[in-house]
């Protein structure tokens, strides 16, 4: 074997060429699939495209790393749905570019956060002191959303590639609807409002299916 | 620095700029560990301002350790084992420059744009879609840079640590472009090409492998020059060196699936990815071997040289984490482990106790010799900076399995009549003690940087080592 290996050893295109082949196998076989099946690619039959306000507030999640402590992934395990509620399918986040699953919950899973019996008011508090609410929160507060105006200068671009790019069913009446709302009642909405409207529309799409 | 009075055939300026960088991006990126694990124990630290909350600091974190330090540090050594294992100089020692200067450019943008809140919001590739771009280019150049070098070798054979730093420059720059795909709609916003489950996939498929081919593949070609090198000793074995690189750079790329264990991702896909994940405990003690049974015949050296010290525990570090990520892999075991304090504790027993430490030992053993002295300027130094790693690191990390196992059992404790018997928040104020340890552990590991700073400050600066005797080298070469 060694031998033969001294080949690879004394050149380096072949070197380069056979790296690629050996570390292509993975992906092909696990991702590429995925594009064909399903289970992945059609969305839930309840699922809503999110209104600009939502969009916006998807944005500001984004922006701040919410992702990065609360998860969006409620797995089927009995405690998980007991905590949290209906386990996460594919077809809820068919058009999630990019997907927010997370990885670490130093807080708690947000996927249902819109079913609970919480209201709007209550969130609003929560971001701007979280301890306020909850004594023992680590959480940080985000008092400065309730004073950002919502940036909209790419809205418009942004529907409109969710609608051609990305296959989310906006019909150009919708995304011309949502552009008149956000020149109308939403012009001078708060980040906090976004992030909220976000927040509470999270597992809808769970609850119409079950219902 | 003395380009011009050298006698090395070799071309350092370009390594000892990148040994410069990681020592201060080693130093900053873990402040910033520090200070967000602060932020943890204490949310006033967040000091309600947007730019240095946590959710925007973690992702600068992550990226000034894993990008800055052990980027710089890869980059670094890879050029100068390349030279030295080729009998060659550098192969465009401008361009070289170029690279350089281009990927302390990209550091600085994410230093800027991460804290302002521009993100992909994809873990290890959160950088918006302009400096994504700029890293790809400077990739492609030091691609370039490197395998030319190899090409002009004077040696027959392409020595091993080369194949492990190709395999990590060509693979990182397939992830890199493949998972970094997305459509702008700003100079600063943009949204990926891929949804939902297929955007989980490709994500850790690149995110798994950012360990696998940045953080192991690379610190891999770091070791098998280093060690043999300050052991005396040649590689242990040939033939285990050759088949642990096929088995190791062909399975890293399946196991992405364990990050997605129990989600809505595929099942088949999840044992996929558990198997593959399994075995690749195999190919990673091979390395490990390969590794700590070079010093068959130099054990002796442990006793007095803390730099074999440093690259002995960093691969004892690598054998515990490889052993460990293979058993939370399993799906059993990662019902419990998924999304608590214990995945922090592995990364970091990897990143603390192998990364760093095997970057530390290259540091050690490079310095001299790119800035012509004869030893670092304090050896009793970097024997204080030993312990501090290793007592730094095992506090990090028993904290964290402590407090993830905690976790794990108090979310999934039922009542007899089958409600559950914590509510989080019950959960959460028991961490508190566990993160105050961990913030010790990252201050001791830090401290330990920051004394390998001013010893590389002094090597540097002092023509003297700290005994007072003359530290030039002048003739041996």
């Amino acid at each position: 074997m060694a031998n033969h290996h001294a080949v690879i050893e004394k050149n380096i295109g072949l070197m380069i060429v056979l790296i690629l082949v050996a570390v292509s196998f993975g992906g092909l076989a696990e991702i590429v699939p995925l594009f064909w099946q399903k289970a992945t690619t059609e969305p839930m039959a309840t699922l809503r495209p999110y209104s600009a306000l939502q969009m916006a507030g998807r944005d500001i999640y984004i922006r701040e790393g919410c992702h990065v402590c609360h998860t969006q992934m409620v797995r089927p395990l009995r405690a998980e749905t007991e905590r949290f509620g209906a386990y996460t399918v594919a077809g809820e986040d068919v058009w999630e570019h990019p997907f927010l699953w997370g990885s670490k919950r130093t807080g708690p899973d947000l996927d249902r956060v819109g079913l609970r019996p919480i209201t709007e008011q209550w969130h609003r508090e929560h971001l701007r002191d979280p301890r306020q609410v909850v004594p023992e929160s680590n959480m940080p507060a985000y008092p400065w959303l309730q004073h950002a105006e919502v940036d909209w200068s790419y809205m418009k671009r942004t529907l409109t590639v969710f609608q051609q790019q990305f296959g989310v069913p906006y019909s150009d009446q919708d995304i011309d609807q949502q552009m008149a709302k956000v020149a109308g009642e939403w012009a001078e909405a708060s980040e906090e409002d976004a992030l909220v409207a976000y927040l509470l529309s999270l597992g809808q799409a769970r609850r119409e299916q079950r219902q | 620095m003395q380009d011009g009075t050298s006698v090395t055939p070799y071309h350092y300026r370009v390594v000892r700029q990148f040994t410069v960088a990681t020592v201060v991006w080693g130093v900053v990126g873990m402040l910033v560990g520090v200070w967000i694990a602060a932020q943890l124990a204490w949310p006033a630290l967040n000091f309600d301002l947007p730019w240095f909350s946590f959710g925007r600091l973690r992702p600068l974190h992550t990226n000034a350790v894993i990008f800055a330090f052990g980027g710089s540090a890869l980059i670094g050594t890879s050029l100068y084992v390349v030279q030295r294992t080729c009998e060659t100089s550098l192969a465009f020692p401008r361009l070289a420059g170029l690279v350089f200067w281009g990927y302390q450019v990209v550091i600085v943008l994410a230093a800027v744009s991460l804290p302002l809140g521009f993100t992909s919001a994809k873990e290890y590739a959160e950088l918006e879609w302009p400096i994504d771009i700029l890293l790809a280019v400077v990739w492609v150049a030091y691609a370039v840079v490197f395998f030319a070098t190899i090409a002009r070798r004077r040696t027959s054979h392409i020595y091993v640590a080369n194949w492990f730093y190709g395999a990590f420059i060509i693979t990182i720059a397939l992830l890199h472009i493949v998972n970094s795909a997305a459509i702008p709609v700003s100079m600063t916003k943009s949204y990926s090409l891929y949804g939902g489950a297929i955007d989980a996939m490709v994500q850790w498929w690149y995110g798994h492998n950012a360990v696998g081919f940045f953080l192991t593949a690379g610190f891999l070609g770091m070791m098998y020059y280093y060690v043999p090198v300050q052991a005396q000793r040649p590689i242990y074995s040939y033939r285990l060196s050759i088949v642990h690189f096929w088995a190791l750079i062909a399975v890293y790329m399946w196991a992405g699936p364990h990050h997605l264990h129990y989600s809505s991702l595929p099942d088949w896909a999840q044992s996929v990815g558990m198997v593959f994940s399994i075995v690749l405990l195999a190919p990673s003690w091979g390395g490990m071997i390969n590794g700590v049974m070079t010093l068959s015949g130099a054990w002796h050296k442990l006793r007095t040289d803390p730099i074999i010290r440093f690259l002995i525990v960093a691969l004892s570090f690598y054998g515990m984490s490889t052993f460990e990520g293979p058993m939370m892999s399993i799906k059993t075991v990662n019902a419990l482990s998924h999304n608590t304090d214990w995945t922090i504790g592995h990364v970091h027993s990897g990143a603390l106790g192998w990364v760093a430490m095997i970057t530390v030992g290259a540091v050690y053993v490079m310095t001299p010799r790119l800035f012509e002295r004869r030893r670092m300027y304090s050896v009793r130094w970097i024997n204080v900076h030993f312990w501090l790693s290793t007592i730094g690191t095992v506090l990090y990390i028993a904290a964290m399995w402590v407090s993830g196992i905690m976790q794990g059992l108090m979310w999934r404790a039922v009542n007899d009549d089958g409600t559950l018997t914590y509510n989080f928040i019950q959960e959460l104020s028991e961490r508190q003690p566990f993160y105050v340890v961990r913030l010790v552990g990252g201050v001791i590991f830090l401290a330990g940087m920051v004394l390998m700073a001013v010893n590389v400050w002094r090597t540097v600066r002092l023509t003297d080592d700290d005994n007072g005797e003359d530290n030039l080298l002048r003739e041996d070469r």
